[in-house]
């Protein structure tokens, strides 16, 4: 895996970035007679410019993993810092303020919203998050162009295929420049070729744009493009 | 309202079928309201143009009738002209008769019953045509008489008495009391009509002091304490928006188109309210997808809000217009029809604003929909 060269601008906020670090966090769900530990006692550290991925069987905790670890989620102990802050005690609002500021999403099979185009889902994702299109990084159709999409920009969704609408979420999620990107099975709607591209297009940004990557996937073909793999079982993490 | 303008383009036919509903009642409003004051100007509009502050009828007469059944005497007058506030107290006499017109055609006209030099006789400038009232067998009519064929010069019988009344004048604007035109006639030959006497006969003297109610006008920036009035009087009194009620039908027909106005405004935000709840349900992945992004509730509810205020705005509007533009065909017709900017505009505020009320409620789902959900599967 090369590192290929980056403007010295990007290389100045990859360096102050801090990715995601996870101490002694422990999680338990659902209340009185049915509780399950999701997180027992976890504790991670991802760098920024790593891709890690993370395995394991369903009911493993994984999900609970990027929940707790993207600010959507309080764990019970244990702290959460993504880029330096720790999230594990913010309120609903505030834990907002942090996923539009340092935080992207990229989820199964998208998710991208029915009625943008896909230059629009890049757009509403400033917007949405309170920023102009004209002071981002990069420019939403820049990032298309790099996912490859740009000349599918004034698509909808339903006109683009799995594939296709998986770049557009990756675009969508680092459009906002953030420091942790957590992707949820990336790969679960797609055929072996295009699961690959997919996840080496993240392995790409990832290194490039000194991003913290977690991934969170059952698909064992694409691990070789990453740089680290975990384990998750009973919620408790495996090197 | 980034994503609601994007969402109003890509679900156009859903929207539109919204708007068309919310654009159809606001046709229905326009015409509700235009025939509720058609029938509001045909019932009373003769009332509403007296310079008169109240009216006092004899005592206890029912007001729902009051202007058919109440007579009252000139000592009652004298009574109510001593009241503090009163600055001028006059008979006043009404009556619903039928006639014949030159051509042996049935009119239907309701007679004031004024003295000429009193302040509820009809004023030089409210003539439009002709003279003020005068001679004693001359009537200035409302202008709508002209729908029963009928002009200056004219002279109409009155059925049974034969008693003939010409018209000498002519009033500017609608002038009807109980659907039916009025014509001010001098009081002593109303009070001839009233008493039933036919052209000739010999009248009881006491006919000429009595009337069936006493105008009264306030003096400016004073009141009248009508309680002390009857009290003194023995009167019913009542103030002129009060008396709109003893205009035959008036109350029954006000009360039904109010009924069915309210009905609409409601089915209205109710149509409004349920499609945004399940627009709202609809989109909840979407929601909670734009929520783990980090959009605020804030954000998401404005953006909804502005959605459904542009929808409404959209569909009221294009309703009114097509509402107002058919209206105008109906006001040409002898249809009791009018069209007034003041009961359109409130009508356009309460459909757009019971709307997002609707809306409001349904969109307040947004703020509960969890990020959480955005991970897993879709749907």
């Amino acid at each position: 895996m090369t590192h290929p060269t980056t403007t010295t601008a990007d290389a100045a906020s990859a360096e102050r970035r801090d990715g995601l670090r996870l101490a002694d966090v422990t999680l338990t769900l659902g209340d009185g007679d049915s509780t399950v530990t999701a997180l027992d006692h976890v504790s991670l550290t991802v760098p920024a410019g790593e891709l890690l991925a993370v395995v394991g069987p369903s009911g493993a905790g994984k999900s609970s993993l990027l929940a707790v670890s993207g600010a959507l989620t309080r764990p019970e102990f244990g702290t959460v810092l993504v880029d330096g802050v720790d999230v594990s005690t913010l309120s609903p609002a505030r834990q907002a303020e942090l996923r539009r500021e340092r935080i992207g999403f990229v989820f199964q099979s998208g998710n991208l919203l029915p009625a943008l185009t896909a230059v629009d889902q890049l757009r509403f994702a400033l917007h949405a998050t309170g920023r102009k299109v004209k002071d981002a990084t990069r420019s939403p159709l820049d990032l298309l162009e790099q996912v490859g999409m740009a000349h599918k920009a004034n698509r909808r969704p339903h006109e683009l295929s799995g594939g296709e609408r998986q770049r557009v979420g990756i675009a969508r999620a680092l459009v906002t420049a953030p420091a942790l990107l957590l992707v949820d099975e990336p790969t679960a709607a797609l055929d072996r070729a295009r699961s690959h591209d997919v996840v080496e297009l993240l392995a790409q940004e990832t290194h490039q744009h000194g991003v913290a990557t977690v991934m969170v996937t059952h698909d064992h073909d694409v691990l070789e493009h990453c740089d680290r793999v975990v384990r998750m079982e009973d919620g408790k993490l495996f090197d | 309202m980034f994503l609601a303008w994007r969402e109003l383009k890509f679900a156009r036919a859903r929207f539109g079928l919204m708007g068309g509903v919310v654009a159809l009642v606001a046709i229905l409003v326009v015409i509700l309201s235009g025939l509720s004051s058609g029938l509001v100007n045909d019932g009373v509009s003769g009332l509403k143009k007296l310079p008169v502050t109240a009216f006092a009828f004899d005592e206890e007469t029912s007001i729902d009738s009051a202007f058919s059944r109440s007579t009252v005497t000139r000592d009652q007058l004298d009574d109510w002209a001593e009241q503090d506030g009163v600055a001028e107290a006059a008979l006043f006499g009404n009556q619903l008769v039928n006639a014949e017109g030159p051509d042996g055609e049935a009119v239907d006209l309701a007679l004031f019953g004024v003295a000429p030099d009193s302040f509820v006789a009809p004023t030089a400038d409210q003539v439009l045509e002709g003279e003020g009232l005068d001679a004693p067998d001359g009537i200035v009519v409302s202008e709508t008489i002209a729908d029963q064929g009928l002009a200056v010069g004219d002279t109409v019988t009155i059925d049974r008495l034969g008693t003939e009344l010409t018209i000498v004048g002519v009033l500017d604007g609608q002038h009807t009391y109980g659907h039916v035109d009025v014509a001010y006639v001098p009081l002593a030959t109303w009070q001839e009509i009233h008493a039933g006497a036919m052209p000739g006969d010999d009248v009881r003297p006491e006919a000429y002091d009595e009337a069936t109610a006493i105008a009264l006008r306030a003096a400016d920036d004073a009141d009248i304490d009508l309680a002390a009035g009857d009290a003194a009087a023995a009167t019913t009194a009542v103030s002129l928006e009060e008396s709109f009620d003893a205009s035959p039908g008036y109350a029954a027909e006000t009360l039904t188109l109010d009924l069915i106005q309210t009905f609409l405004y409601a089915i209205s935000a109710l149509v409004v309210g349920a499609f945004f709840t399940v627009w709202t349900i609809q989109r909840r992945h979407e929601i909670a997808v734009a929520r783990a992004m980090g959009a605020s509730t804030g954000y998401l509810v404005r953006d909804a809000l502005g959605q459904a205020a542009a929808v409404l705005v959209g569909s009221t509007v294009a309703g009114m217009a097509v509402g107002v533009g058919f209206g105008a065909l109906l006001t040409s017709t002898p249809m009791p029809f009018a069209l007034e900017p003041v009961p359109l505009a409130v009508a356009a505020v309460l459909l757009v604003g019971l709307g997002l009320v609707g809306a409001a409620a349904a969109v307040g789902r947004i703020a509960r929909v969890d990020p959480l959900t955005a991970l897993g599967g879709q749907r």
